[in-house]
């Protein structure tokens, strides 16, 4: 079974703090869980101070405070401050929403490094629709407010089939905006995105533009402007290596205190992902199964184990080998060499037809209705 | 983007120049990103302090190591710091 066979265990650098799930925006590629109305309970502002000195102190440096949407905790300025006096260098992830110049200064003076402001679109009319909630014009004031109190600037815009099209709109907006750096972050199929892939995934010849487009563009702004492309894994023949190797890099709270080796690991099945009113992080990092589970390659089946490739991708995504083949320690099928590729020449597929037809079915929004719903549903089948 | 000698240089308002304890290392912090830096390095970047013309950054390290000839080598760094947007002239 999974374990560590002698795995040397390196100490985290990257701390994602998930502040809490509530989010005023609905966006439909949400990477929350699908089931998050059921995680409503939030840890406290002191959890939150141990648990930041705690993973400080193994070395994390970096810290991304995100949600949902970090700026419905209160105590926000409060955790900036101390994370600063402990030496971290520390990311505001937000929608922008509830972002006014009062709480831009505040945020600075506690000692915040930069934002990463989301953006849905291009035109008010498209990301009012995708965030499900008017945002558009204010998220351009915070943008320039952001910038105009001296904050490096992360312009984040997932990308899918209902804005592959603005490509080059998204990135006149960023240059106008003065973004320093752009994320145009390909959707990623999990939890709400999974559900919503046949409206979200664009085809080949969208994808191929869209890039072409993106690339040229990262040539004109090379001085002033970073462009991070975030490629559509299912188009590729190489899965990429997930969280840079499991428990080697990153670690991710949860809103409940429930510590994840990813930010979708919440979905895979019996890793007892430890939480942090029980644990130290040092003991959650070192020995908990939960951390422990994919480090090295014990964990392995075939075609990984004996593949070449495997410490240059470690196997791929877990989540997507468990979503896509029901089982987390299947190579992902993104890779060729996975006897499983076919789910997602398949999943390519549905998503062309559903682009052809003429009734697509709604987009599910990222809600609480919608949430308690699945999680309804799943409970019935369950108990079926 | 060239190196002018003529100029004074300072640390980059968008990065973090810091001495990280685990890593017993000297660290760039930026958005989504981090480098790390050998001791040479790291002991040029911290006299990009917005005090400094290039010429006196090597007189001072030349001093500091009671060493000369490294002017080479230190030009060629400071213009790939320059480059990656760590340090800045105005």
């Amino acid at each position: 079974m999974a374990g560590l066979n002698n795995t040397k265990v390196t100490p985290p650098r990257w701390l994602l703090a998930e502040l809490s799930y509530k989010c005023p925006l609905q966006c439909p590629y949400c990477s929350n869980p699908l089931d998050y109305a059921k995680h409503n309970s939030e840890i406290s502002t002191a959890d939150w101070k141990r648990v930041l000195s705690q993973a400080r102190k193994m070395g994390a440096v970096q810290l991304g405070f995100s949600g949902g949407e970090p700026l419905t905790r209160q105590d926000l300025p409060e955790l900036v401050c101390h994370a600063r006096q402990l030496g971290y260098y520390s990311n505001l992830i937000t929608s922008g929403y509830g972002l006014n110049e009062d709480k831009i200064i505040q945020l600075k003076e506690a000692g915040l490094d930069h934002i990463q402001l989301s953006i849905q679109a291009s035109s008010q009319e498209l990301n009012d629709y995708i965030a499900a909630t008017e945002s558009y014009e204010n998220k351009k004031i915070v943008a320039k407010l952001i910038k105009k109190h001296g904050y490096p600037m992360v312009l984040c815009v997932v990308i899918h089939r209902k804005n592959i099209h603005q490509m080059e709109q998204i990135l006149n907006m960023a240059e106008e905006l003065g973004a320093d750096y752009v994320e145009l972050a390909n959707t990623q199929y999990y939890g709400w995105a999974h559900k919503n892939r046949d409206l979200l995934m664009p085809t080949k010849e969208q994808y191929e533009k869209a890039e072409a487009i993106a690339q040229a563009y990262k040539e004109k702004v090379a001085d002033k402007m970073k462009i991070y492309y975030i490629i559509p894994d299912f188009h590729e023949d190489r899965p990429k290596p997930c969280m840079n190797g499991w428990g080697t890099t990153f670690l991710t709270i949860a809103p409940d205190g429930v510590a994840l080796p990813c930010h979708s690991a919440r979905e895979l099945p019996d890793l007892d992902c430890p939480n942090v009113n029980d644990f130290s992080i040092g003991q959650i990092w070192n020995e908990s199964k939960a951390f422990n589970f994919f480090r090295g390659d014990g964990w392995m089946k075939e075609p990984c184990r004996s593949c070449d490739e495997k410490d240059k991708d470690f196997g791929g995504c877990h989540c997507q080998a468990y979503l896509l083949t029901g089982d987390m320690c299947n190579a992902d099928p993104v890779c060729s060499k996975s006897p499983d590729h076919h789910v997602i020449e398949a999943a390519i597929a549905s998503a062309q037809v559903s682009a052809l037809s003429i009734d697509e079915k709604p987009l599910l929004f990222r809600n609480s209705k919608n949430s308690k719903k699945y999680i309804e549903n799943n409970e019935v089948s369950i108990s079926k | 983007m060239t190196l002018n000698p003529d100029l004074i240089i300072s640390f980059s308002a968008m990065h973090r120049l810091q001495w990280e304890e685990v890593q017993q290392k000297d660290v760039i912090l930026y958005p989504e990103g981090m480098v790390e830096l050998n001791q040479s390095s790291a002991e040029i970047l911290k006299l990009c302090d917005g005090s400094r013309k290039p010429e006196i950054i090597v007189a001072d390290l030349e001093q500091k190591f009671s060493t000369s000839g490294l002017q080479k080598d230190i030009f060629n760094f400071l213009e790939i710091a320059l480059q990656n947007g760590w340090i800045e002239q105005h």
